[in-house]
This record gives C-alpha cells, structure tokens and sequence, in this order.
C-alpha cells in the first residue's frame, strides 16, 4: 500500500489545533439526545475541518456511535444543531436528506452488510443505487476497493454470513469508501482485526484523508491507531466533549480524564461502576 | 381514580399506534408511485409471494373444495337437494373461501417472512446502512412487497378458484354419484362475473393487508432476536384479523343491497 510514509504519525504534524480558516464541514452545537431519562448526549459542541480527521474517543457507553448516528440523521437529536457545509441537517427528510447523506460514507461498528446481497454487491451498494452506476462498473471499483482491504476476487462472491468478524468489518470498511464520499465515519475501524491487518486498515484511512481529501470523523478504542489516523482527538465524558486538541498533544493536554484514559489507568477521576467478585 | 390510568393509557397507546401505521400507510403508498422503482425487486416479491405460495394455497383450496361438497352432500340430502352442491361449491370458493384461505395462508408464509426479515435488517442496522447510503428503505423494501401483494394474491385466487372447484368436482362425481359433463355444466350456469370479481377484489385488499403489516412490524420492530420474534407474531395475528374483518366489509359493500 502507501508505504512513503513511515514515520508516526502518518498524518504529518500540520494540523491545527482548530480547524483551518473558512467554514467547518460539520459543525455541531449544543446537540442533546435523550433515550428515556438517560441523557447521552448532554450539549455537544464540535467543529471538523475541511479534509481533517478528526477521532472521538470515550469509555464504552459513552454516546460515541449515537453522536455518528446524529450527524448522519438515523437518530433525532432532542436538541441542537449540526451543519454539514454550512447547511442545518437537523430536521432534513426526504430527498433533501439524502442529498446530503450521499456525501457521507459509514462503516458501522457492526459492519451491518446487507446479509441478502453477495459481498461485492454489498460494496458496489451505493454506486448502483445511488449513483444508478452499471453493474459490470459497480462490480469492478467493488472488486478493486475490496483488494484495498486485502479481500480477494473469491471473497467477493461469498454471503456476509459466510465471513469471519475482521473480514465483515473490511467489507464494511470497502462498502463505505466505495462512492469515495467526501466525508466517511469509521467506528472503530480497526477492532477485531490483527495488528498488521490494523496497521494496513489505518493506512488505508490515512490515504482516503490525503489523496482523496476526505473528511474522517472516526472511533477507536485502539490508541496506537489513534495516533496513526488522525489531526485532532476530541473526548467524549459523561455527554459532554471535555477535551479537543491536536493528536501529537495528547500526551501533554493536562486533563487527567485525557490521561487516564489514553494510558488505560484504573485509578484517576473515571470512575468504573464495577463491583468485587 | 387508579382504575382509569390503564384504561386511558391503553386507549392513549391505541391511538398512537394507529396514528404511527396510517403514517405508515401513507408514506408506504406515495413510495409505490413516485419513482425511483426498483422493477427487479418487484420481480422477485413477485415469484416469492405468487410462485412460491403456489403449493400450499393449491393444497388448502382442493381440501376445501373437497370437504365443501362432502359437507353439502350430507346436509342437502336430507332435503333431496342435492342438486344445489355445483352451485354452492362454485359460490362459496370464489366468494369467500378462495380469498380468505388463500389469504390467511399467505400471512402465515409471506408475512411473518417479511416481518421476520425486515426486522431482522432493522435490529442489525441494515436499514440505518441503507439510509447512510442514500437509498430510501420504503422505495427499496416496502413498495415492492406491497405492489407484489397486491398483485400476486388475486392471480393466486383466481387459480385457488379452478382448484377448489375442481376438489368439488373430484369429489362429487368420483364419490356422491353425480355426472361429471352436467356437474360441470351446472358450475358454469351458476357462476356469476360478480362472485369472481368480488372475491379477486377482495384478494387485492388482503394482499395488500398481509405485506403491509408484514413490513410495519418488521419495520418497526426493536431489540434483537425477540423483539424480531414479537414483530413476526404480531405481522401474522394482525393480518389474520385485519383479512377476517375487511372481509365483512367488503362482502356487505358488494352484496348488502
Ligand atoms: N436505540 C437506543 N435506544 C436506547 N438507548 C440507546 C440506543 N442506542 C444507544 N443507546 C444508549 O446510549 C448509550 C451510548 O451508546 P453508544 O452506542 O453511542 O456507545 P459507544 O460510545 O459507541 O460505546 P462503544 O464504545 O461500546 O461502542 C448507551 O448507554 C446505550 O445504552
Ligand atoms: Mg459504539
């Protein structure tokens, strides 16, 4: 793959603590979800740049995937605005949603593959039906995004259910970079797969955010990955974003929760609610 | 008063569901007609709710016909009626034994197949992946079962008429005694284009009925493989009672004059 680019972190060491001038491709503010009386979100303010990639990161629980699925319109915020573009997404339906979400591409945590479509036509999804591509074209960029994840012609012909974990997770992965979207979510990309395989997959999000100048905003439990893939870190705590800045200075953001939690501590101020056996 | 809080709850949570299926409904409804369409969809909802239903509607409605004459045989003995057993052979089938059968057995296979996998796809964020991928759940899963109902259950009727006719017949002239060539020349005296088209019209409505509650359970179905479980029980008893009920309907709409 791009093997150029050795040294950590991949992505250069140019990126703003705050997005570069001009608007936000997202922008978020003040964005609450509720499910029953537990608050999730509590009043999210978040900014993504043009090109950036930007990681969230948070304790299991923590309202990560429900802040994609809010930008992504699956889920109705109870409060606030996102701007994608400059343009308010929140209460978009119809085609004029889907309008805006054919910029977006989403690997979800799950993979989510359409269990009745063969793996290529899983991937080529979003060229036939989106973008009404021919199906011969839509099967060859399916095979070749496929290859980019390491999955062969064979593979293309299996049934979703015929896949291992890692190998669903990449064609989730294929599938969401298949359309080349101006803006593709990864949640936890890398989860499941092994180091190597990892390190190609980080690559591969790397390359998606410089060559095709793609927004990433993406999820990962994986520290090391973290600090491969992206420009900024934002931590989600208890629905809120206490911490936002710059990935080569996270070792030094002088937030305890920050610390403990990338350093993987069980004493500091996150407190686990487990109990004793 | 505590005894009103489950009554108004209850009559407050009928009202939302209500409410939610109409908004449903509608929303199914203007997805059938505006484009895009997905005509390979339609084609395959179409051979998996005609072709497939085929056998076991086939089989309901030759028993049917079969214990149909049997049964008048022995009641209409007695008055030295028998001569009636053509006639009422051919008008219950294709009033009202043909549509409903062949309904209620198309909501035990095709509606709880479609809830099952409908919701299966929703609890497994299939359909949050199609919406990411800017393809419309409702043009894309829902219209082409509902047009595939629509369509297939009256073609299926028509042949669960022949069919059930034809049981009467085996019956009638293989069993009772009846000569075959005036049997068959008394069923076609005795039918009437308005027995048919009811009972088609009829199989119209409850194909419609079983694929939409297939699809809304389904659709609307939550928390994994139980709540898939609920949403299949549910698409199959809703539609049951739905065809039992439209069918009185529709029955006094043509016949109560
Ligand atoms: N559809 C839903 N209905 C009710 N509660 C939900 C729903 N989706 C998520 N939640 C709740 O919201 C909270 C956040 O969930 P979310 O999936 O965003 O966590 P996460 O940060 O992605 O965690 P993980 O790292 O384990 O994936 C959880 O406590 C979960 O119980
Ligand atoms: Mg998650």
């Amino acid at each position: 793959m791009n093997d150029s680019t050795d040294a950590k972190p991949l992505t250069g060491g140019n990126a703003a603590a705050t997005p570069k001038g001009g608007t936000p491709k997202i922008s978020i503010r003040g964005l609450t979800k509720v499910f029953g009386d537990k608050v999730v979100l509590d009043g999210i303010d978040l900014d993504i740049g043009e090109a950036e990639s930007m990681l969230v990161i948070g304790g299991s629980g923590s309202g990560k995937s429900v802040l994609l699925k809010c930008i992504l319109g699956l889920l109705h915020p109870d409060a606030g605005s996102i701007k994608v573009d400059g343009e308010e997404v929140v209460g978009l339906y119809g085609a004029e949603l889907d309008r805006v979400r054919r910029k977006f591409g989403m690997l979800f945590q799950n993979a989510a593959l359409f269990d009745s479509l063969p793996v290529w036509e899983n991937v080529a999804f979003g060229l036939i039906q989106g973008q009404r591509m021919a199906r011969d074209k839509a099967r060859e960029i399916a095979q070749q995004k496929l290859g980019a994840v390491g999955l062969g012609e064979d593979v293309g012909l299996l049934m979703p259910a015929e896949l291992s974990g890692g190998m669903r997770k990449r064609v989730g992965l294929a599938r969401a970079i298949a359309t080349e979207p101006e803006i593709i979510f990864f949640d936890e990309p890398t989860t499941g797969l092994d180091p190597i395989m990892g390190d190609v997959i980080d690559r591969l999000i790397v390359k998606c955010v410089k060559e095709l100048g793609a927004t990433a905003l993406s999820i990962t439990h994986d520290m090391a990955s973290a600090r491969r893939i992206s420009d900024r870190i934002a931590m989600l705590y208890k629905g809120k974003i206490i911490w936002t800045g710059r990935t080569a200075e996270i070792d030094r953001s002088g937030n305890p929760y920050v610390d403990q939690f990338i350093n993987g501590r069980e004493e500091g101020p996150i407190q686990m609610q487990v109990r004793d056996l | 008063m505590p005894i009103l809080q489950p009554i108004g709850r209850t009559f407050l949570a009928f009202l939302e569901a209500t409410g939610r299926l109409s908004l449903f409904t509608v929303l199914s409804l203007s997805h059938c007609v505006r484009p895009p369409f997905y005509p390979r969809l339609v084609l395959r909802q179409m051979v998996e709710i005609g072709y497939y239903s085929l056998p076991v509607v086939g089989l309901t409605a030759i028993f049917t016909g079969m214990v149909l004459a049997l049964q008048s045989y022995t009641g209409f003995a007695r008055f030295s009626a028998e001569s009636a057993i053509p006639n009422v052979v051919v008008v219950s089938i294709t009033r009202e034994l043909g549509p409903v059968l062949a309904g209620l057995m198309v909501a035990g296979r095709v509606g709880a197949s479609m809830a099952a996998e409908i919701g299966t796809m929703r609890v497994t964020e299939q359909i949050d992946a199609l919406d990411t991928l800017a393809t419309n759940p409702f043009k894309y899963l829902i219209a082409p079962r509902l047009i595939a109902g629509l369509t297939m259950l009256p073609i299926l009727v028509l042949i669960a008429d022949i069919i059930g006719v034809f049981g009467g017949y085996v019956v009638s002239t293989q069993k009772l005694g009846f000569n075959p060539t005036s049997y068959l020349q008394n069923t076609w005296d005795f039918i009437e284009a308005q027995d048919v088209i009811s009972g088609l019209v009829k199989a119209a409505v409850f194909g419609f009925l079983v694929t939409l509650m297939g699809c809304y359970h389904g659709y609307s179905s939550r928390g994994g493989a139980q709540g898939v479980g609920t949403a299949t029980t549910n698409a199959v008893v809703s539609a049951s009672i739905l065809i039992l009920s439209f069918n009185y309907f529709i029955t006094e709409l043509f016949f109560a004059r």
